[in-house]
């Protein structure tokens, strides 16, 4: 195994403990953008530019996205 | 049962499911030495049988095509999901749709979020059409490209307001092109039967390889499946902002 | 050090189920449920790894080169998707659970009796 694969792998790993670690909401989205970023980082690396490309636009932009909208929306009807 | 008692009972079966687990992954090969036969296999016959150069799209798209039309209809099927679960209730009231807080002033939109959104703009959707269109080339393909089609819309509503949105399309329309993409699928696999051979067999000309008008009916799949995708996430979000911007409690409609 | 993927494929599953598990917000639930997801995607590109083979891509390189395994990258793909699709069903569920009971922590909601 390369230094490069074993160096994001335990990337990886540190960024899903750290999405678990992080308890608000908020906060989490954009740590599970940045933890979408290092999957198809890690996905590029496993020679697999397809399943990458999907996983940025999936994971670092439309799921963080959902996420705001929906806590936008529960924050407003907390007031 | 408490959450103390939980995480306990988590540790030990967890416990016990890992030590399983990795018992088992002793068995398989070691990483680096993948055995499938079914892989290799497409890999030489994916360009010489249908002139496609991009395997993973030949594999979702020509030779499994029919479970990509399954994960299709699970996306269509979880937008109609949110659509139905989103709906105004009895008792909202309908308010601009301009966003707001019940408890200061809005600051308007900042002159370099306006100027970089309708900026990106054109650059992204011509990105999004050029991923659908050389799905069947290079990587690429329906889904990521129809995502790039709807962040490119996106890019519109953070420039601006929700109205912006509105009056770019009405929300008939966007479910008439999101239908239209489902079936598009549906009527490519017909010409299959058509030709006598099975449902959603490759048997239009395939071309020359390396030009976009090869492969057979995977671009035109593609087509149709980036258009699903593309309608289907802006129905997505336009049913979330929807939900938070435009339906309000009564008796806060601070506006 | 050969077993490494899938030992970070096991621990992320195990974190994210532990997120589950434990969560006292159901939003917190539902990325935490993207990180078990991401679990299997990183498991299934591990097998189909091979040694010194390039991406399933034959735009640029000659047809006899060897190349990883497309069929998982497939399987990964439509994961990708389809969990995209499953979080932002649990999203809205959410958002309207909010709405109509004003909380969102699990233990909260499940004292409640139905309405």
């Amino acid at each position: 195994m390369t230094p490069l694969q074993v160096m994001i792998l335990l990337f990886v790993a540190a960024g899903g403990t750290a999405v678990v670690a992080t308890r608000e909401p908020l906060r989490q989205a954009m740590v599970a953008s940045l933890f979408g970023i290092l999957l198809a980082i890690l996905f590029f690396v496993l020679q697999a530019p397809d399943v990458a490309l999907s996983e940025v636009v999936v994971g670092a932009v439309a799921l963080p996205l959902m996420i705001l909208v929906s806590l936008a929306k529960i924050r407003g009807g907390q007031r | 049962m408490t959450l103390r008692i939980r995480r306990v009972v988590f540790l030990l079966a967890g416990g016990t499911l890992a030590a399983l687990m990795l018992g088992s992954f002793a068995a398989l090969p070691s990483f680096g030495g993948s055995h499938g036969a079914y892989g290799p296999l497409l890999d030489h016959l994916s360009v010489p049988q249908h002139h496609i150069t991009d395997v993973v799209t030949a594999v979702n798209f020509d030779y499994r095509g029919f479970d990509t039309l399954g994960e299709e209809f699970i996306f269509f099927a979880a937008v109609l999901g949110v659509a139905l679960i989103l709906r105004a209730q009895r008792g909202e009231v309908v308010g601009h749709s301009v966003d707001y807080a019940t408890d200061r002033a809005v600051p308007p939109t900042s002159d370099v979020v306006r100027v970089l959104g309708l900026g990106l703009t054109p650059p992204t959707v011509l990105f999004g059409l050029y991923v659908v269109a050389h799905g069947h080339l290079t990587p690429g393909g329906g889904f990521q490209g129809g995502v790039v089609l709807a962040t490119g819309v996106l890019l519109i509503y953070l420039a601006g307001e929700l109205e912006d949105l509105h009056g770019l399309y009405t929300e008939a329309a966007l479910e008439r092109a999101e239908a239209i993409g489902a079936a598009g699928f549906i009527g490519v696999g017909l010409l299959g039967l058509a030709a006598g051979t099975a449902f959603l067999d490759n048997t239009l000309p395939v071309g020359r390889i390396g030009s976009v008008f090869s492969a057979g009916m995977v671009p035109l799949v593609n087509a149709s499946v980036g258009l699903e995708i593309a309608a289907g996430l802006v129905l997505l979000l336009t049913n979330f902002l929807h939900q938070t911007i435009v339906l309000r409690a009564p008796g806060r409609v601070s506006r | 050090m050969t077993a490494l993927p899938f030992v970070v494929a096991l621990w992320l599953l195990f974190v994210g189920l532990y997120g589950v598990v434990t969560s006292r917000n159901l939003v917190h639930q539902i990325i935490c449920l993207s990180v078990v997801q991401a679990s299997t995607y990183v498991f299934l590109l591990s097998v189909g790894y091979s040694k010194g083979a390039t991406a399933p891509v034959f735009a640029d390189i000659p047809n006899n080169r060897v190349v990883v395994d497309p069929i998982v990258q497939a399987l990964t793909l439509t994961d990708v998707v389809v969990g995209a699709a499953v979080s932002a069903l649990l999203l809205a569920i959410a958002v309207q659970l909010h709405k109509r009971t004003g909380s969102l922590d699990p233990e909260d909601l499940r004292s409640r009796p139905s309405q």
